[in-house]
């Protein structure tokens, strides 16, 4: 009888929750299409009218491909204003997202708490310090590095202090981790608020805010290479975990039991989120949702197998930031708004929707 | 091995002729008992096992027994490898017939890391793990796919389906980095089929009765292959009938030819379910106190002064099975 049932029973039906790997494929391939897409856009899109097929013009030149292609030389205000100005910013944001969304989803899955988010362990805290204090100095070059520093020490002080207070008591488990990490995080905000109310003057206080709140506005080809470069290195990596992370699903003790090295792929892990976060904030400031609330649309989505979640949230939060910061610099232009404002402000009613929608399902 | 599970082998493992095609679930190659040998473990300075041997003989039910804070469920992770004791040894066993035999040893050796085990035709040569090979210092994933563990109450948040669930059990059977294979699907089908949930499969696990998703992390454990199946406390929280059903089918499972190691609450559950059974004992630390067939564990002289109980055993009027009543002293 179970002979019957297994030849007749149809090999396509999944779940709900379930992409098959076609409709994974399928997926993919739409997000990256409506991320390139958007990234040639949002570049076109600004005060100077150009036209996507003038992004493609410079673009293509820029590459080498101008001959080939038999194509003119662009405009020089053209390409100065892609290939200088709005192209950088772009990727720089597609990158930041990117590195953020998958960071989240990692964290959330590692935790298992889904108010997780990549600066969980006080690296924005730490990285919103150091920055604090170069710009109050006026040192605004050597900014993105006190970024990263203030992250990384940041991130040392949380593993310092969980076990510390681990010693003898089960070591460094994830929830005195997280702790910590508030701990942390909230000794580093009383001292940014301190420099901010001892030193700053003037126009200080705003550069601090527009920090704080995150930015991709001073984006060049450097933060191009150190967010994308990380990312191509650390979010990769990351995003390749699917089935590990999937491992976790109920908890460390059926993972431990389904032969994954438990506190090595978690240390592993929370270390490449950090050190991806740190190189992110130190190019883009703290800009937050993205990692904290994209994950959940993700899931929402496609569901929570994370071969699926992983890439499709790279995708997603790369498309969702090169959008929120091109409404950050055109809504009110002349004037920017920090993107931190745009990314909450879209995404909180997106997200509030979805979980109406979902209710049957949560 | 019973007449069920022939015909589902015959269904759902059709490589008879030989060949490596998707294998259903065909149950473990010969029965492997578990032998834990001064099994000992300590947290924060407090001694919780105290050189603790327990016997699991191949192809039977063994319940582990006891009352709370014996360490029943720490033994079970220690037996898994979710902890490290701080000493003793785990160890496969052979059954009585195919006894360990040196040279089907060495054979099992040789062929214990080869990615693809061998087709049916050679697989009582080709068994994942040697007998007596320590389970503790095996590589884990191998051992993931000697032992499974289906821990008390696993729950997750997760809107995960019951067959995505199920094929999390594949994991050990697969490079970390590469996703479940058409293979994969279809042993994780069979799994769900053999505990009787295949209507459950594109069911979302937080929607399940206590009693189904018991069913489905035993379908878990299943897909993993193992040969020793640990279960604690598989009854908690289940009405009688869904108690009843999960007993039925650790004994079917057994009847399979798994090993079943199963930490149990209710003495008589146990009574009416298990071949041998092991009692601990609270101390300064848990031991064990008896070990044996149910019938000479389950005793009053075993009970009464380890449960602080007066225990009257009678006769199951159609079983023949001991009936365990209590009172108080």
């Amino acid at each position: 009888m179970s002979e019957t049932r297994a030849a007749t029973r149809p090999r396509t039906a999944t779940a709900p929750a379930t992409l098959s790997r076609g409709r994974l494929a399928a997926w993919l391939g739409c997000t990256t299409a409506v991320l390139l897409t958007s990234v040639v856009v949002a570049v076109a899109i600004g005060p100077a009218g150009l036209t996507p097929s003038d992004v493609g013009h410079v673009v293509a030149t820029r590459l080498g491909l101008g001959d080939w292609l038999g194509l003119a030389t662009p405009d020089r205000l053209d390409d100065g204003i892609v290939w200088q100005l709005r192209l950088p910013r772009v990727l720089t944001a597609a990158a930041v997202g990117a590195g953020l969304a998958v960071c989240g989803v990692v964290m959330q899955s590692l935790t298992r708490n889904p108010l997780a988010d990549p600066y969980l362990l006080g690296l924005s805290s730490g990285a919103s310090l150091g920055a604090a204090c170069v710009l109050v100095l006026g040192w605004l070059a050597v900014l993105p590095v006190a970024a990263f520093v203030g992250a990384a020490a940041a991130l040392a002080a949380t593993l310092a202090l969980a076990s510390a207070a681990g010693r003898g008591a089960g070591g460094l488990s994830p929830a005195r981790t997280v702790l910590a990490g508030l701990a942390v995080s909230q000794l580093a905000a009383a001292a940014t608020s301190f420099v901010i109310f001892w030193s700053a003057t003037g126009d200080q206080y705003r550069e601090i805010l527009a920090w704080l709140l995150g930015s991709v506005a001073g984006a060049d080809w450097v933060s191009v290479a150190v967010a994308g470069g990380a990312l191509l290195l650390l979010g990769t990596l990351l995003a390749s975990t699917g089935s590990v992370l999937d491992a976790f699903t109920f908890g460390d003790t059926s993972a431990a039991a389904l032969g994954v090295p438990v506190a090595r792929v978690r240390w592993l892990l929370l270390l490449g989120v950090a050190l991806l976060t740190g190189a992110l904030v130190s190019q883009s400031g703290a800009i937050g949702f993205v990692g904290l609330i994209l994950p959940h649309t993700v899931r929402f989505l496609v569901g929570s197998r994370h071969r699926a979640l992983l890439p499709l949230s790279m995708l997603c939060g790369a498309t969702f930031l090169v959008w929120a910061d091109t409404l950050a610099r055109t809504v009110f232009a002349p004037r920017e708004l920090p993107v931190g404002i745009v990314t909450a402000a879209i995404g909180a009613p997106v997200f509030a929707l979805l979980l109406w929608k979902g209710r049957a399902r949560a | 091995m019973t007449q069920t599970f022939d015909a589902r082998t015959a269904g759902l493992a059709p490589t008879s002729s030989g060949g490596h095609g998707p294998a259903g679930w065909d149950g473990p190659v010969g029965a492997a008992g578990l032998a834990a040998e001064r099994v000992r473990w300590s947290v924060g300075g407090r001694l919780i096992l105290d050189d603790v041997d327990v016997t699991a003989p191949p192809g039977a039910v063994t319940g582990l027994l006891g009352p709370n804070g014996t360490g029943k469920s720490t033994l079970l992770r220690l037996v898994a490898g979710v902890e490290r004791p701080d000493g003793g040894r785990v160890a496969l066993i052979g059954s009585p017939d195919d006894g360990g035999s040196p040279g089907g040893a060495a054979a099992s050796q040789a062929a214990a890391d080869g990615e693809d085990p061998a087709g049916p035709g050679d697989r009582t040569a080709a068994t994942d793990t040697a007998q007596g090979e320590d389970l503790l210092a095996m590589p884990r994933r191998r051992r993931a796919r000697t032992l499974a563990f289906v821990e008390q109450d696993a729950v997750t948040e997760l809107p995960v389906t019951v067959l995505d669930a199920v094929l999390l059990g594949r994991t050990p059977h697969r490079s970390l980095l590469a996703g479940p294979t058409e293979d994969d699907h279809e042993l994780a089908r069979a799994a769900l089929d053999r505990v009787g949930a295949e209507d459950l499969a594109a069911r979302e696990i937080g929607t399940l009765s206590g009693g189904e998703r018991q069913r489905v992390h035993m379908a878990r454990a299943l897909a993993q292959q193992p040969r020793v199946l640990l279960l604690d406390e598989p009854t908690n929280h289940l009405d009688v009938a869904a108690q009843l059903a999960t007993m039925r089918l650790v004994r079917d499972l057994a009847g399979d030819g798994v090993t079943v190691l199963a930490a149990l609450h209710d003495l008589s559950l146990a009574a009416a379910t298990c071949d041998h059974a092991v009692v601990l004992a609270p101390g300064h630390a848990g031991h064990v106190v008896a070990a044996g067939p149910v019938a000479e564990v389950l005793v009053p002289e075993v009970i009464d002064p380890v449960y602080g109980v007066r225990t009257t055993v009678l006769r199951h009027p159609r079983t023949g099975r001991p009936v365990l009543t209590f009172d108080e002293v």
